[in-house]
């Protein structure tokens, strides 16, 4: 069975009704007690052995947390979230740092199986390196050795801190500050893991590297923090997926990535997000507050974002492209649903201080149900981008009357010579279209599929194969029940 | 076939549009049905394809032996009934073929036939294109969308053709096409004329039944079938207009 076909089927057998990762597995954890001080940060700190420097780092970004608020300028409602309530580090109980698949707990295995990510069968089919992140850990890479031969380094970033501490120091916070945002704030102090790759110059990552996250424990937090960097010429395509299980209060989740990409190389990010989004009365569900980042610091350097968000309760999420050097480009194509009661203040940035960068930004919104969803996005141009080039094309798909779409575009100009453009579209899955399909022998929900897929179908080609035809069926289980 | 006795249906402000139909299709029939605008033509058709928005406030009709109105509009389709449609809608981003392929497979797993994959549906398709002299290109586009008005009419009877239904309503199909797509549409009709299957054509005009000869034409108006004949009678139409029927009725 090829890679592709096991995972259409896989993601079909969990396709069969409602939110298929809504179980829980029951594994021995070490945690954290509730709250969020300076000693829990020095509690993880320690947990994994960190070195001074690292500990330093967290405790500024705790300070800068404290002092900041969580804001509020968002379109989302959302109830107060008590910080000192959750739990800042879990961890599944096993023997330190598993040094291969059969170290690692079989019932985390089967976990991820069940998720549709066969850690073990994944290392035999060429093609995607897997590093999972259960709970706080990062449990398994595969393909490590294989990918160790060209040079490149894909790790946990708990194992990035020890084998490679010259390069987490050298970039880790460089895109994102401690102090950037009230979440990234909070990432830094209490970050437990995460993943880290660096491609070294001229090397073309020859297959997809991937992290898969999971929420497992009750009441915890997932703080991950991924650190991306591609050196001079290199490419990489990263792929991130997420699951969480399905449980009645709200769950929290603040991430942070940070890609770097030197002198004509080339990022490409794709992210499928489905944690648990709740269910229809809005109870539970993640809240995804995430801060995400690519710094395009060499000339002619790339980085791309594609997302489908699907799940959490609440998301608030703008992967961002800094456009440093000179003819760099920055691409932002999104897919964001939210059905029932699920709001989403999602966008980009794109921030262009080279010249002639170029910038694109293709986001597809579809609310469903009572969901509320928001496109954010900020085009800035600086006086030096002499040439600068930008095109937004924003497009709004509501399914019923009683959810709600909004536009937030931000443009600040201050180059002349630069073009930027925006485009908005807003419309209604139209009675006719669903007759049309209808009258051909389409069920309702899969005609209402059909036509949201046609919807977003600019935004998923840009997934890579695996990830686009599970990203379909998401689309559909994510729309189950919002017609009729 | 079907079978409509005594069929009363009103749009959502309430109006009355049909007001007691009657009519019977039998297997391997070819109908006309004709009439003026405003005289509940579409509204007929709507009310058999199970278009959301109308209300049937008395009678009955029998599809197969079944009762047609207790269906969802997706089942009819299941069950062999295709609307080609007046006004064929457009739905961006979705491939031509792929939609046909879906509606084909999700028609042959209600029929428990196995479903149909790409390549044996590219054969079909291939062979139907050239019965009904249609360019491969149409099928390459999103459905219906910057299809000109021949072109989705054109989409509508190759739909038919590849779905092989075993009732098929055309409403106002001709209407808008210059000859040649005429002739295309007139190709398509006869083409699907077959034993186990009955045409039902909605038109304003007689024009296309100058190519396609209808078993039955019966003239629809204020909501009423006032008069039912052979062919002659569309040829009587075309003459005196639709004022004859005002003494008949």
């Amino acid at each position: 069975m090829t890679a592709s076909s096991e995972t259409l089927q896989t993601v079909r057998s969990l396709s069969q009704e409602g939110y298929k990762y809504g179980f829980v597995t029951d594994i021995e954890a070490e945690t954290a007690p509730p709250g969020l001080t300076e000693d829990t940060v020095r509690f993880i700190s320690a947990k994994k052995d960190e070195p001074e420097w690292l500990l330093e780092w967290r405790l500024a970004a705790f300070r800068a947390w404290r002092e900041t608020t969580q804001p509020d300028w968002a379109k989302l409602n959302l109830a107060p979230i008590d910080y000192q309530a959750a739990t800042y580090y879990s961890a599944p109980k096993q023997n330190a740092g598993p040094k291969s698949l059969d170290e690692v707990d079989p019932e985390l295995l089967r976990t991820y199986e069940k998720l549709g990510i066969p850690l073990r069968e994944r290392e035999a089919l060429a093609g995607v390196a897997v590093d999972a992140v259960f709970d706080s850990i990062s449990v398994a890479t595969t393909f490590k050795e294989e990918l160790s031969k060209l040079g490149i380094i894909f790790c946990s970033m708990g194992e990035a801190v020890r084998e490679h501490p010259e390069l987490v120091r050298k970039y880790l916070g460089t895109v994102v500050p401690q102090n950037d945002n009230f979440f990234a704030a909070l990432n830094s102090a209490v970050f437990s893991d995460g993943s880290f790759a660096y491609i070294p110059p001229g090397v073309r990552c020859p297959m997809e590297l991937s992290t898969y996250f999971r929420i497992n424990a009750a009441k915890t937090g997932q703080f991950e923090r991924t650190l991306l960097i591609a050196d001079a010429g290199a490419y990489v395509s990263y792929l991130e997926g997420c699951t969480a299980p399905q449980r009645d209060e709200n769950q929290l989740h603040a991430a942070v990535v940070e890609l770097i990409a030197h002198e004509d190389a080339q990022i490409k990010y794709s992210t499928v997000q489905n944690w648990y989004p709740g269910d229809a009365e809005g109870r539970g569900g993640i809240y995804n507050f995430v801060t995400k980042r690519g710094a395009c610091r060499g000339a002619r350097s790339k980085i791309s974002w594609t997302q489908v968000e699907t799940g959490s309760a609440i998301t608030w999420k703008y992967p961002s492209c800094v456009l440093e050097g000179d003819h760099s480009v920055g691409e932002f194509y999104s897919v964001a649903i939210t059905n029932n009661r699920q709001q989403a203040d999602t966008g980009t940035k794109m921030i262009h201080i080279g010249k002639d960068t170029r910038s694109t930004i293709l986001s597809k919104g579809i609310s469903a149900g009572r969901g509320q969803n928001t496109y954010r996005g900020l085009v800035r141009v600086q006086p030096r981008a002499q040439g600068a080039r930008n095109h937004t094309q924003c497009d709004s798909l509501l399914i019923g009357d009683r959810c709600g779409a909004h536009t937030v575009p931000y443009i600040e100009v201050r180059n002349s010579s630069a073009r930027v453009e925006h485009e908005a579209t807003t419309s209604k899955i139209s009675e006719d279209q669903l007759f049309y399909c209808r009258q051909r022998g389409l069920g309702v929900e899969d005609a209402v599929s059909l036509i949201v897929n046609g919807f977003c179908k600019e935004v998923l080609k840009e997934l890579p194969m695996e990830f686009a035809v599970e990203a379909q069926k998401l689309l559909a289980v994510s729309l189950e029940g919002s017609v009729g | 076939m079907l079978e409509i006795k005594n069929l009363h249906a009103r749009i959502s402000d309430g109006r009355e549009i049909l007001r007691g139909v009657d009519l019977s299709v039998n297997t391997g029939e070819v109908h006309a049905i004709m009439g003026p605008n405003g005289s509940g033509k579409s509204t007929l058709a709507a009310v058999l394809a199970g278009r959301e928005g109308y209300e049937v406030s008395q009678g009955t009709v029998t599809y197969l032996g079944r009762d047609l109105l207790s269906m969802p509009a997706d089942e009819r389709a299941r069950e062999g009934l295709f609307l080609a449609f007046q006004y064929p809608v457009e739905i961006p981003g979705v491939n031509n073929m792929y939609f046909l392929r879906t509606a084909i497979n999700a028609q042959r797993r209600h029929r428990g036939e196995p479903e149909l994959d790409a390549g044996q549906f590219l054969k079909i398709v291939r062979a139907k294109l050239k019965d009904l002299d249609i360019g491969e290109d149409l099928l390459q586009r999103a459905v219906n969308v910057g299809f000109s008005g021949g072109e989705k009419k054109r989409n509508e009877i190759f739909q038919m053709a590849m779905l092989e239904p075993r009732l098929a309503i055309l409403d106002e199909t001709d209407s808008g096409l210059d000859i040649d797509a005429l002739k295309m549409v007139a190709r398509g009709v006869n083409q699907q004329r077959a034993p186990g299957r009955a045409i039902v054509m909605i038109t304003h005009y007689q024009r296309l039944l100058e190519y396609v000869e209808p078993d039955r034409v019966h003239v629809l108006q204020g909501g009423r079938i006032v008069q039912s004949g052979d062919k002659g009678l569309a040829l009587e139409l075309e003459r005196r207009g639709y004022g004859i029927t005002e003494d008949a009725a």
